[in-house]
């Protein structure tokens, strides 16, 4: 079987679309017709064949684009992956990782093989073949973790936990909703939060960490986070703020269905067992409004949300702008009647 | 269980005594896998089924991270303490089934350092088993100063001096040996991570004096776990899982609030990692506190216990669990 991987663009044509199952299977972030922060951490365990959490790292059909949009970012510009010089240790970790949770779930499309230090890693759908010593980084084309990233959908973000604080010393960071890891790199965790609203106050950030710092081995955890971006654009980031902010200027009534995304990541947290650190990946997944509201349900509880927004979070989320033209657009589709609780579509 | 880590069931492949007072315990996977990897300074629990009783005792991993085909841990005889190393001394034998938990690691090697500076006293050499052999296997700059009370008790000292030679430095209570701290702490290089673990004196000692010869506290790593000692037995009262039970001379009160059915979250139970801590609702008497998580002024406060090392004495006390 397999997954077929379709060819598309996150830029300049956005040919991106998903198939009517990847729609289905899409995460929807809302459980009820409302949105507020909450430290929404579950533990990262398999869930229901068919969706996003039947694997614990996710392989789709954006695969193979994902990955050549995310050499086009690196070739522009260099700085999206970066790691400090103490966390190579942490590099091995993940690729470690990221291979064996590819290949156990994936197995027609990924294969390692490990003879003590001597590893043969197989990624099909990316034509690579490579044998090399683990720990040994002269055996790589590039260091462990830009090795396995370029290779793994979503950003990576390694934190080194000292002090009883984590740290962004590592990352690979290509398809993030308006942050920098050249920004943040060396920055403790109230640092690269210090930006976002409201949930300082709620004492979130404080919880969370504790949280965090406690992740073991074998127990990973998740969260779901959410946001809106026009165009299936997967690289948002500041130092692209020129290419994609003026969309968000572009949205009329008659586009929003084509042009307005929702943009969902899936956040996941897991001990390193070597360096002690946390690997933090950001999968991001988007959808267009005509896509999504398929969904009947989906499409009635997305108008509630946007609709009910406080200011401050819209405002964050980059979506004041356009609010109003989606809001009408999305209030045609919502006949008022009930939602059922939980995420699934109906 | 509500507890913060998976479990692995082991079987004891080996028991080997190291000198007078310490054996050290070998355990592999009962399925033949491998044993998940570990860093330098990790410790596991192992649950001891003594008849009637469990007990859960936290030991370091003291074998090499890179090699994980077995876990071996080193337990020094207690002969006062609550029993959990008499029965680790006089029960466990080889082929006996176990459980541990996965690894966790509360005194972790600052991989920034450009020297890592050890100070080990006794048994608690064996973090720094793990950690020289992790940092050998990378070229890591390190020093380990390690006091004895004899050469016949020193736990692994020849074998530290065989695999790092001049790089460990072995200090004989007996032979008035003592560690030159002031001249060692003051003479080194930038960027050295200091990390000590031993008996709470030594600890609390290096870190006083590092602290009065200017070294910035995120330098300075220790592993304090204080067993939990024995005492006066106490009765508690569970107001949430509505239970009345008794703790033991010899049991702690996290134990007893497992042996009545009610799992608290733990990792090290050994009162510094802070997961078990447990609200006050009431009480009529005195608290022994023997913890390292809570700050003194909320050990004055008497509104939180941890009940991992943690004590009472008196007529009542209501617990949050």
């Amino acid at each position: 079987m397999g997954i077929t991987f379709r060819k598309e663009t996150f830029r300049d044509d956005f040919t991106f679309k998903n198939s009517p199952e990847h729609i289905r299977r899409f995460p929807f972030p809302f459980h009820e017709d409302a949105y507020m922060y909450a430290v929404n951490i579950e533990p990262h365990v398999v869930g229901p064949r068919g969706s996003v959490l039947e694997n614990l790292i996710d392989v789709d059909e954006h695969y193979v684009a994902e990955m050549q949009d995310r050499a086009l970012v690196l070739a522009e510009d260099p700085l999206r992956c970066q790691s400090l010089p103490h966390m190579t240790l942490a590099g091995w970790d993940l690729l470690e990782l990221l291979m064996e949770q590819q290949a156990l779930g994936y197995p027609e499309h990924f294969t390692l093989t490990r003879d003590g230090d001597r590893w043969r890693w197989i990624n099909r759908p990316l034509g690579i073949d490579d044998t090399f010593t683990f720990g040994d980084t002269s055996t790589l084309p590039y260091g462990p973790m830009e090795y396995i990233t370029r290779q793994s959908q979503g950003d990576f973000c390694i934190l080194d936990q000292r002090d009883g604080n984590l740290w962004m010393d590592a990352g690979m960071v290509t398809t993030q909703a308006d942050w920098s890891l050249d920004f943040d790199i060396g920055m403790n965790f109230f640092e690269w939060h210090a930006p976002v609203p409201l949930a300082h106050e709620k004492g979130i950030f404080v919880r969370a960490l504790k949280f965090l710092t406690n992740i073991q081995q074998g127990k990973p955890a998740r969260r779901l986070n959410w946001t809106m971006t026009i165009n299936p654009r997967l690289d948002t980031s500041p130092e692209n703020y020129h290419k994609w902010g003026p969309d968000r200027a572009t949205v009329t009534p008659e586009n929003v269905g084509d042009k307005v995304h929702l943009r969902v990541e899936l956040q996941s947290f897991w001990r390193l067992p070597r360096s002690n650190g946390i690997v933090f990946p950001i999968r991001c997944y988007l959808i267009k409004m005509d896509e999504l509201v398929t969904q009947p349900k989906w499409a009635r509880r997305l108008h509630r949300v946007i609709r009910d927004l406080p200011d401050e979070l819209a405002n964050y989320k980059g979506l004041t702008r356009y609010r109003p033209a989606l809001v009408e657009w999305l209030s045609k589709l919502d006949d008022g009647s009930a939602t059922s609780s939980g995420f699934g579509p109906d | 269980m509500s507890t913060g880590t998976t479990k692995l069931d082991v079987v004891v492949s080996d028991v080997v005594p190291v000198n007078d007072l310490v054996s050290r315990f070998h355990f592999r996977r009962r399925d033949g896998n491998l044993l998940p990897t570990f860093s330098g300074g990790a410790h596991v629990v192992v649950e001891m089924r003594d008849g009637e009783r469990t007990r859960l005792n936290p030991y370091s991993l003291m074998g090499s991270p890179l090699d994980t085909r077995e876990y071996t841990i080193s337990v020094r005889r207690d002969d006062v303490g609550r029993g959990g190393s008499l029965f680790m001394h006089r029960s466990v034998k080889p082929g006996m089934e176990m459980v541990v938990s996965y690894p966790v690691n509360l005194f972790s090697l600052d991989l920034r350092a450009k020297k890592h500076l050890m100070l080990a006293g006794g048994i608690g050499i064996t973090p720094f088993m793990a950690q020289t052999a992790q940092l050998a296997a990378e070229g890591g700059n390190f020093e380990l100063h390690y006091t004895v009370r004899t050469a016949s008790l020193g736990t692994y000292a020849d074998v530290l001096r065989a695999r790092y030679d001049r790089r460990v430095r072995l200090y004989h209570d007996d032979l008035d040996e003592r560690i030159g701290l002031d001249r060692l702490l003051s003479t080194q290089p930038l960027g050295t991570h200091l990390y000590v673990c031993g008996p709470a004196g030594m600890i609390n000692w290096v870190r006083d004096r590092a602290a009065a010869l200017g070294w910035p506290p995120e330098t300075v790593h220790f592993e304090h776990f204080a067993a939990p000692q024995p005492g006066l037995p106490f009765d508690v009262t569970l107001a949430v899982s509505g239970k009345a039970i008794r703790v033991d001379e010899q049991q702690s009160l996290l134990e007893a609030i497992e042996a009545a059915g009610v799992d608290p979250p733990y990792l090290c139970r050994g009162g510094v990692c802070g997961q078990c801590e447990t609200n006050v609702i009431s009480c009529d008497g005195k608290f022994i506190h023997n913890d390292h998580w809570l700050s003194e002024e909320e050990h004055r406060s008497g509104k939180k216990i941890m009940p991992c090392v943690s004590r009472f004495e008196g007529r009542s006390l209501v617990l949050e669990r």
